[in-house]
Formats: structure tokens, C-alpha cells, sequence
């Protein structure tokens, strides 16, 4: 297991390793797609930031051994983000780089949407939004029963959903589910971007105030800038703690962190547009993007 | 001794099974009560868990607890498992490579008094559609036994169609079963009768026994497993016979009735073939499963009677 569980907010030295993970992800991503052409940019730019703490951080996980019984659980329900799972995947090095670039080729082991039996790392096939929730929930369950690790430490399962994905009913069954069989191994995330495929999730779908939904589902809810490393750290580790409200037997709610995203972040042309949802992605693209990354930071 | 409960044999086939495996769990829909489960919820209530009336979520479930290494078999209304969580099954059990148990209770014309909303006629054409998948109706209760051993041990999914209501046996103990293999119930030279599920070869059965006071020496196939197929068994009786009738508590199109006429067409075999089953464009509706068995035509004096019509040539 590389990641220990950490016990204290990430020193700056670590919030700096996280950055440079963080934007190596984001360009890795942002190439896979241009060798394509096209992709799902907006979704998996959104996501960058909590992939890289969870990677680098929280998710107790050997690349080395990526199938060990033992290992946490990672569920991307948006199944369409599966370009920044790739690029977390191969900056922990389940992958070769240069794979990235095989992306929706066919016959790639990168398809559009994670899928557990062609890539090393991914533990759900996702695709059809709702339905990788339900999995995480039943994945927690699962690990549960099997108890804590030797070391005493919680096996956990981790998720991601969008905003437009909570749209589905079938967010909401498993949302109760989870609550009721006190998953408190089940930390999830929402990627709140405020957009899905036709506009804005105000426009069309607004499924009003989302924390409130999911305290009232009984659910630890919390909400934090998606973007900010330290917040998100700082976030996460609460979301680990010890509930306050858990059983004799230490089960307590399952967790939400309703991360606030920009759609596209990284991407200047497309930030915060419906159209970054698919778009067409080529090289010159690509270079625009990395020239705006570089004024943040210069490129390593 | 009575006929056993079908879905008791189920549930108590299970429960003797996880003493000794503990990756079997089962997962409801609050519809435990109609699959007979309580006797497993009491045995091992840390492995049993109701989702509620959501059956999207209960296949999502099974998966993940599949993902995580556990053996689910989860439950609910056949046409429930088959119309309502089609995409889940399909998608989140299957196409993810995992190992879901999903049994359809009450199929066709014995979800009765609850009426056409629940009346599955179509759930073995939505089925068979899925790569890979197993798809068993066992005809009495020591193949249901086999069918859900058979299910744990597979790589895969399986869906089993399960009729709750006491089924005579047919079996001896000690028989055995593979997925893929039907079992000649009896030899015949005239006309082959394949049947699936309890209901249609208790019904095929007593067809052959009429034919054969009329003198018409009929074969009776229990097909046991609609996916994989026994294509060996049913081809070769088609050739020796010239004359199959498919029984099936289901829709003639996409389910059995099909599987043959594919089967045939494909390799040529020039047999006749009739298909017992509700008609295409018939909705279930309402009523005792006596008076709607008769209502599709699914009893022994239509097996009959197409067997004769295959067999006088009008
Ligand atoms: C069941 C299902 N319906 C429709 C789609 C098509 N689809 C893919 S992404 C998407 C919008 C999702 O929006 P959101 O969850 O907000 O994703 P994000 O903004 O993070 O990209 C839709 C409708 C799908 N993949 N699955
Ligand atoms: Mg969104």
C-alpha cells in the first residue's frame, strides 16, 4: 500500500507535489484527447484536482499490485471522464504514458468510459449514469464484510458523480441505501460543473440546493472549491474522520463532497461552456491550453 | 411427499449453501417475502440486505458486491428484473465481466392474479439479447438445485426463472446437470415437444401421454437452459423426427421458439416447427394461472394439438 492514511493536513511541501501532479494530469488528459481530436474535455477537466488527491493522497492503492484484495476502490460513476482517470492512472504508473495516446482508438484499452476489464486500475465499468453509484454502494458493502485490514485501517470506496448525473432516479435509490446501511466506508463526490450535455443544470434540470438533499438523505455532507488542493485535503480528512453520529458497531453515514468546479477548468476557450461537454479537441487546441497553463506555472 | 415449494427449495438451496460459502449474499427489493427468502435473512442476516422498491439499485448492488468479491443472488418480479433493470443488468452485471445472480419470479402466466403490469412474457426475449449470459428455467426442484449451484460456480451471470408455486420432481436425487445440456425426459420418433420451465413440461408431458393414446410417439425435451442452448440434443431429434414443438410460459418471439427456428434455419434441418407460447401481440392480463394457461394456449391439449397438426401434415 503506497498511500498511508494521512492523520494531518498536507504540508506545503505536499500541496506543491500535489500541484505538480494535479497539471501533469490536466496536460496528459488534454493530449490524449487531441491525439484524437475530440473528447470529453469539460467533465474531465473538472475532475482533475480531486483525482490527483485522491491518487496522491487518500486512496490506499499499489500500482504494483492492482488487484490486491486490499487495496481501496475507486467508482467513477460519470463514466464519460474516463480520459482523467487514464491520466491519473498512468501518473501513478498503472500505465505507460504513451498509452494515453491509444484513447478511443480501437482496439485501445482506453475507452471513453472506465471499464474494469480493459484497464489495470479501474475497479467499475461506467457508462450509463447512475449506475456506477449504485456499484460503489454495493462495493463498500462488500468490503465491510470483509472487514477492517490487519493494520485496523477502513476499507474504502470511493465515487464520483456529476451534477447532470444526479439527475438519474437511480442516484437517489442508492443515495438512500447507502445512508441506511450506515455506509460510512463510502466517500463520494459530487462534481457540481453546473453544466450537462443541453446547458446549464439550472436550465435544464435544477435540482436546487444539492448539500441540502443530501444531509436530508442522511448523508455527512460537505462542500468545498474543487480546485483548491488544500481545501479538497482538508475536506477529505474530515470526511474520513469519525462521525460523530455512528453506531456502536462504528458505522456511521456515508460521505458527500459536493466539489464546486468550473467545467473545462484549464481550458481557457471552453471554461465554464456547455459545449466543452464533447468537443472537438485538436493540437492547436492543445497548445493554447498549455500556453495558458504556463502562465500559471511553468511547465516542468 | 407433496411437491415441494419451488421457491422454498430455493431459498433453503442457498442457505445451506453459504454455510460453507461465505461470499453468498442475497439481495432483495422488498419482495423477500415473495421469494421466500426469510429462512436465509434468519440464517445470516449480515449477508442479507433489502434495498427497498428500487430495483435499479438492486442490481447496482449485486454488482458492486460482485466487484468486491461476493456471490449476490438478487431477486424481484421477472418482469421487474427483466423490463426495469435492463440496462442496469446489462451494463453494471455483464458487460462489467461480473458475477450477478439474477432471479425472475412469478414468469408468465404464474404472476396471475397480479395481471398483465406483471405478467413477463418477454423477459427470456430481453435475456437472451445479453453476451454471455446464463438463462435457466429448471422444470422441477432438484434441477432447481443444480441450476443455483450451477449458477454459483459459473464465471458470468445467470438469470433464473423461477416459478414460486410447488413443482412435482421429476428428478432423482442424484441426477446431474450442466448449463448447456437438455435433459430426453422421453424418446419419441414422431414429434419433438421442447419444453422449459416446470409449468410447460409438467404441460408437454401430459401432451406426449395423450398423443400417445392416439398413437403419435412424441419425445419430451426439458430444456433446462434457453442460454447456452443445447443445439446438439435439439438437432438431433429435429433430424430423427422432422417435427419439433417449442413450449414456452413467454411470448413465441424472442425467447425459445425462436432460439429453435434460428437454430433450424441455420443448419438447414428440414423439420416443421410449432411455438407454443403467447401470441405476438398479446399483452398479459389478469387472472387464475389455470384460466390464463388456457388463455395463451400453453396446455397439454394445444401442445397436442400442434403436435398432431405437425404431424398429419394439415
Ligand atoms: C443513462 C445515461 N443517459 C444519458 C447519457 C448521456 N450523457 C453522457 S454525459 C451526460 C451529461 C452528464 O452531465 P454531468 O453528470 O453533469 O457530467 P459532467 O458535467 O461532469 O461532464 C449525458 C446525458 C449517459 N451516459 N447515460
Ligand atoms: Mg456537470
Amino acid at each position: 500500500m503506497i498511500n498511508p492514511s494521512p492523520d494531518r493536513p498536507a504540508l506545503p511541501a505536499e500541496l506543491a507535489d500535489l500541484a505538480v501532479r494535479a497539471r501533469s494530469i490536466r496536460r496528459a488528459c488534454l493530449e490524449s484527447i487531441a491525439a484524437l481530436g475530440v473528447g470529453h474535455v469539460g467533465g474531465s477537466m473538472s475532475v482533475v484536482e480531486a483525482l490527483a488527491v485522491l491518487y496522491f493522497r487518500h486512496m490506499r492503492l499499489d500500482p504494483g499490485d492492482a488487484k490486491s484484495p486490499d487495496r481501496d476502490r475507486f467508482v467513477l460513476s460519470k463514466g464519460h471522464a474516463g480520459p482523467a482517470l487514464y491520466a491519473a492512472l498512468a501518473e501513478k504508473g498503472y500505465l505507460d504514458r504513451p498509452l494515453l495516446l491509444t484513447l478511443n482508438k480501437g482496439g485501445t484499452s482506453l475507452p471513453s468510459h472506465a471499464d474494469r476489464q480493459r484497464t489495470p486500475g479501474v475497479d467499475m465499468s461506467t457508462g450509463s449514469l447512475g449506475q456506477g453509484f449504485s456499484a460503489a454502494c454495493g462495493i463498500a458493502l462488500g468490503l465491510r464484510m470483509d472487514g477492517p485490514r490487519a493494520d485496523g485501517t477502513v476499507r474504502r470506496c470511493w465515487t464520483v458523480i456529476g451534477d447532470g448525473e444526479s439527475d438519474e432516479g437511480q442516484v437517489w435509490e442508492a443515495a438512500a441505501f447507502a445512508a441506511h446501511y450506515r455506509l460510512s466506508n463510502l466517500v463520494a463526490f459530487t462534481d457540481a460543473n453546473r453544466f450537462q450535455i443541453d446547458g446549464a443544470t439550472e436550465a435544464v434540470m435544477h435540482l436546487r440546493d444539492l448539500s441540502a438533499k443530501w444531509s436530508a438523505f442522511g448523508w455527512r455532507t460537505f462542500r468545498v472549491d474543487g480546485h483548491d488542493l488544500g481545501a479538497l485535503d482538508r475536506t477529505i480528512l474530515s470526511a474520513c474522520s469519525p462521525d460523530p453520529e455512528a453506531d456502536g458497531e462504528g458505522r456511521g453515514r456515508p460521505a458527500m463532497i459536493v466539489l464546486d468546479t468550473v467545467k473545462a477548468k484549464g481550458v481557457p476557450a471552453l471554461e465554464g461552456k456547455a459545449e466543452s461537454h464533447n468537443a472537438p479537441f485538436g493540437p492547436a487546441d492543445l497548445e493554447a491550453a498549455l500556453d495558458a497553463m504556463d502562465k500559471e506555472a511553468p511547465r516542468g | 411427499m407433496a411437491d415441494r415449494e419451488m421457491r422454498a427449495v430455493y431459498a433453503q438451496t442457498l442457505t445451506a449453501l453459504a454455510a460453507s460459502d461465505r461470499r453468498i449474499c442475497v439481495v432483495e427489493a422488498d419482495l423477500a417475502r415473495a421469494t421466500g427468502t426469510g429462512p436465509f435473512a434468519k440464517a445470516y442476516p449480515d449477508r442479507f440486505f433489502n434495498v427497498g422498491v428500487a430495483e435499479a439499485n438492486l442490481v447496482g448492488v449485486a454488482s458492486g458486491l460482485s466487484a468486491a468479491g461476493k456471490r449476490p443472488f438478487a431477486a424481484t418480479f421477472a418482469c421487474f428484473a427483466s423490463r426495469r433493470a435492463y440496462d442496469q443488468f446489462f451494463l453494471s452485471a455483464n458487460y462489467a465481466g461480473l458475477e450477478v445472480v439474477l432471479v425472475g419470479t412469478d414468469p408468465g402466466v404464474t404472476a396471475a392474479f397480479n395481471g398483465g403490469t406483471h405478467m413477463p412474457l418477454e423477459d427470456l426475449a430481453l435475456m437472451r439479447a445479453v453476451p454471455g449470459l446464463a438463462i435457466v428455467e429448471p422444470a422441477d426442484p432438484v434441477s432447481l438445485e443444480a441450476a443455483v449451484k450451477l449458477a454459483l460456480e459459473r464465471k458470468g451471470c445467470t438469470y433464473l426463472r423461477l416459478q414460486r408455486k410447488p413443482a412435482p420432481e421429476i428428478y432423482g436425487a442424484g441426477e446431474a446437470f450442466e448449463f448447456g445440456k437438455a435433459k430426453l425426459l422421453r424418446p419419441g420418433k414422431d414429434v419433438v415437444l421442447a419444453a422449459l420451465g416446470a409449468l410447460m413440461v409438467g404441460e408437454a408431458r401430459k401432451a406426449a401421454d395423450s398423443l400417445a393414446a392416439e398413437g403419435i410417439d412424441a419425445a419430451v425435451v426439458d430444456v433446462f437452459t434457453l442460454a447456452p442452448l443445447d443445439r446438439a440434443v435439439l438437432l438431433d431429434l429435429a433430424r430423427k423426427t422432422g417435427r419439433i414443438v417449442t413450449c414456452e410460459n413467454h411470448r413465441v418471439t424472442g425467447g425459445l421458439g425462436s432460439a429453435v427456428a434460428e437454430l433450424l434455419a441455420e443448419e438447414g434441418v428440414p423439420a416443421r416447427l410449432a411455438r407454443i407460447g403467447a401470441g405476438a401481440d398479446e399483452f398479459g392480463e389478469v387472472g387464475t394461472q389455470d384460466w390464463l394457461a388456457e388463455r395463451f394456449r400453453l396446455t397439454a391439449p394445444h401442445i397436442a394439438a400442434a403436435a398432431r397438426r405437425l404431424v398429419k401434415g394439415v
